[in-house]
Formats: structure tokens, sequence, C-alpha cells
């Protein structure tokens, strides 16, 4: 984000997808601003850039949150996932079961839903589609999504891979 | 724009005692709306409480209390079964702040510093008695939580403390409960909001939320559930609800929406668990 008054820096000093990054940043600088501009990992979107679509969403030392939300300089100390991260054999259900239409959502479904599918015991706080709330979808009616997700979690359990 | 990232508690009131024009900063979820666009918000100097979050996110049990970190986040309550099993209106709540990405990271001592009277963290608190600790480099003290609000976004709270701890006394209640009228489900800001809880011990709580400029107690509608009045229909409510409080309009709801909505959810709440109100059909 290009703000002329900037002089100083903050460094930080985090894992994202697995690597180390250590490196000065602007304070003013978002997570999602970091990771797209300045990382080249463009898979999480800005959509709303207030919370609410859920399209920038990343996992955060393995829960989901809104990077448009989080400056990067929190990110320090923190273990940080982005879409990019994921194994594609994984979203198979999510692709067979019209979780995608247009696309501009997908990215941050795909992290919820492999946080679900990972995490079954977040079922107890909450429904599928509860959980997923915070990734709005313009396109499928939700139902596909929510399908999706039900499959990857019943095949993860069929295989006993709950990891 | 300038961040100050303490690594503990000592070190954070130490930076805000010689700065107290510092922003302190939790989860940051409301803070960070629309943030590019906020050139007033990126002119300000931060204090960046996240890296302690190690040692201030625990949830503490004592025998008569409960005490919360200055860090904790909804997350953590949500998931903490003992918290689920004493205190569901604080679940409650915590589930209907906007969806799992803010639960994951926004926390209850900033829902209670931001001073939004639309937040749903502070009236589930304030139902249940919570006591704010505060504390700055020259020392601490404690605010009871319907203590706190002095107006719009205006606390007791000093611009050199911090808050280091939520205290919740522990109570056998026979009803909490928390109930919000909002647009959807989830992501959706309150327009109406209630927290109720009943102890034999200390009697009601009635908390309202999104009805006034502050989050409070309505001891109108206390002292009427206390009384032996009968209540048989939502507008039976509303002389309490109009000593409390002169609803608000905004660009949500209309302050005729909130005085007739707060009266029936607040009913009907009562009604389905069978508590207070009398109902011809049983």
């Amino acid at each position: 984000m290009p703000d002329a008054q900037e002089t100083n820096t903050i460094p930080i000093d985090c894992t994202i997808n697995g690597e180390r990054v250590a490196m000065d940043i602007n304070p003013s600088w978002r997570l999602l601003d970091l990771l797209r501009d300045h990382l080249g990992l463009t898979g999480a979107k800005e959509g709303c850039g207030e919370g609410e679509c859920g399209a920038c969403t990343v996992r955060i030392d393995g829960l989901p949150a809104n990077s448009c939300l989080v400056l990067a300089a929190q990110a320090h100390g923190c273990n940080i996932e982005t879409v990019e991260s994921l194994d594609p054999e994984s979203l198979g259900h999510l692709h067979e079961c019209g979780t995608t239409q247009c696309g501009a959502c997908t990215p941050g479904v795909v992290i919820t839903a492999d946080w679900i599918r990972n995490n079954p015991d977040s079922l107890e706080h909450g429904s599928i589609r509860s959980l997923m709330a915070g990734n709005l979808c313009r396109c499928t009616g939700y139902d596909g999504i929510i399908d999706g997700v039900r499959a990857s979690i019943d095949a993860g359990a069929s295989k006993g891979d709950r990891s | 724009m300038k961040i100050l990232t303490p690594s503990n508690l000592d070190e954070a009131l130490s930076m805000l005692a010689d700065e107290p024009a510092l922003t302190p900063i939790a989860g940051g979820t409301d803070l960070l709306v629309h943030w590019p666009g906020n050139l007033e918000a990126r002119k300000r100097d931060y204090l960046d409480l996240s890296r302690m979050r190690e040692s201030q996110s625990g949830i503490v049990w004592d025998d008569d209390r409960v005490t919360l970190g200055p860090l904790t986040t909804y997350w953590d309550a949500i998931t903490d079964d003992r918290f689920k099993a004493e205190f569901p209106i604080l679940i409650v709540a915590a589930r209907q702040v906007g969806a799992v990405q803010i639960q994951t990271r926004g926390t209850w001592a900033g829902n209670i510093c931001n001073g939004s009277p639309v937040a749903d963290g502070v009236p589930a608190l304030m139902a249940v008695d919570a006591q704010v600790e505060l504390r700055s480099a020259k020392g601490s003290e404690t605010i009871p939580l319907d203590r706190f609000y002095t107006g719009y976004k205006q606390s007791r709270m000093q611009r050199d403390q911090l808050v280091t701890g939520i205290t919740i006394p522990r109570r056998e209640y026979t009803t909490q409960f928390f109930e919000k009228v909002g647009s959807r489900k989830a992501q959706a800001i309150t327009k109406v909001g209630v927290a109720v809880t009943h102890s034999d011990k200390t009697g009601w709580r009635v908390v309202s939320n999104a009805m006034a400029a502050v989050i409070m107690r309505c001891e109108a509608i206390e002292a009427l559930l206390s009384s032996d009045t009968e209540i048989r229909k939502p507008e039976d409510l509303l002389g309490a609800v109009d000593a409390d409080m002169t609803p608000i309009d905004d660009l949500r709801s209309t302050a005729a929406y909130r005085r007739a909505v707060f009266a029936r959810i607040l009913f009907h709440a009562l009604r389905e668990r069978n508590v207070r109100v009398t109902t011809d059909a049983g």
C-alpha cells in the first residue's frame, strides 16, 4: 500500500506456507498486502476489505482469519498458510459437488473447508453451514459448498485420514 | 504510523506511560475495517499487544470466579468446554460476532475497549456481572462493566491504562440467554439485542444492546421481572422499556422498530423458556 509519509519499517519473522519469511515491512501493510503485493501469493483475494466476504481467508497458527483485518506486523512469530499451500487432491470433493462457479470466493472457501475437514472437532461448535458463514458466495446458493465440505469430511473419515 | 511491539505486560504499560497517545491493538478486527481508505487511522501510532498472546490469553478458573485474559479471543472461549457448560450466554454471543474468521482474532477485552453500542460480547459479559481489571504504570483498579461506559464510545478507562483481565463471578444461573436481530444470522451487526440472566441469589440482569448510545443494564425491566406483575404479552414490557431507554435511529434501524422488537424478542425468549411470563396457552 503506497504511503508517501512512511519512512519507518518494522521487522517481521514468520513462516508462510512452510518457508521462513524474515523482512522489514511498512507498518501500515495488512497481512493481505504483504501476501499479494510483496510475496506474490495472489490466492487470497480482496473482496470487501471489511471482514465480511472471506475471500481473503488464510490460516494463522491453524485458525481461519481474514487477512484484510490483520496487520502484517501481527504475523510476526506466526505460522501462516494460504490457499497456495493446499494439496489440490484435497479439493476434489468440493469440485465434484459444484462448490465453484465464478471462483471469486473459492480461495477463501477452500481454506475454511480444509480447516473443517482437518479439524472435525470444530463441528462441535456449529454446523458446516454456520462454520462456513464467513465465506460469502454469490453464485452457488451454498448447498454445493456445504455438500462438498460434507463429502470431503466423509471421505477423510472413511480413509481414517483426519490428520 | 509506527507500531510498538511489547513482548510482556510491564513493557506494554511502560510504553503506554511514555506515549499515552498510542492506540492499543489486540485482534484488530474493528480497527482494520476499510483500512486502505482510513487515512486518519494510518497516521496514528499503535501498541500491538498480539505478541503477548501466549501469556495473556488464558481462561483461569477459581472457586468463585473465572478470569479471561486481555488477549483471550472469542474462539478461545468457544472451544473451552468448561466455559461453554457454565456460561452458554457468552458462547451464544461469541458465535454471533461476525463469523469464525472474526471469532478467532477478536478479543473480549477489545470488544469492551472499542466501546461500540452494538457490540455483542459486552452485553453478555454485563449480564454476568463481569468486572474489568485495568492497569497502568501507576497502579491498578477494577471497574464493574455496567459502570464502565459514560457515553457514546466513552468510558472510565484512561489512555495510559490497559485491560489486564475480565473477571466473571461463578453462580448458579436459572436462566441465561442472548438474543439478537440482524439482517442475517452471521456477519450481521446487531439492530436490536438483549442479554438476560437470572440467579436466585442475585436476581435478574437485563442488558440492552444497540438500543441506546451505550450498552446498558435495564433496571426498570429488571424490577418488573422481579415483581409479581403479570406479563402476558410483549406490550406489557413497553412501560419498563420506555423507562429504561430512548431507542436510537441510525443507519441500521429506527427507534420505533427497536422499541417494538426489543419488547418482542425479550417476551418471546422468556416464553420459550417458560420463565416469568404468563400465557393462556400454558
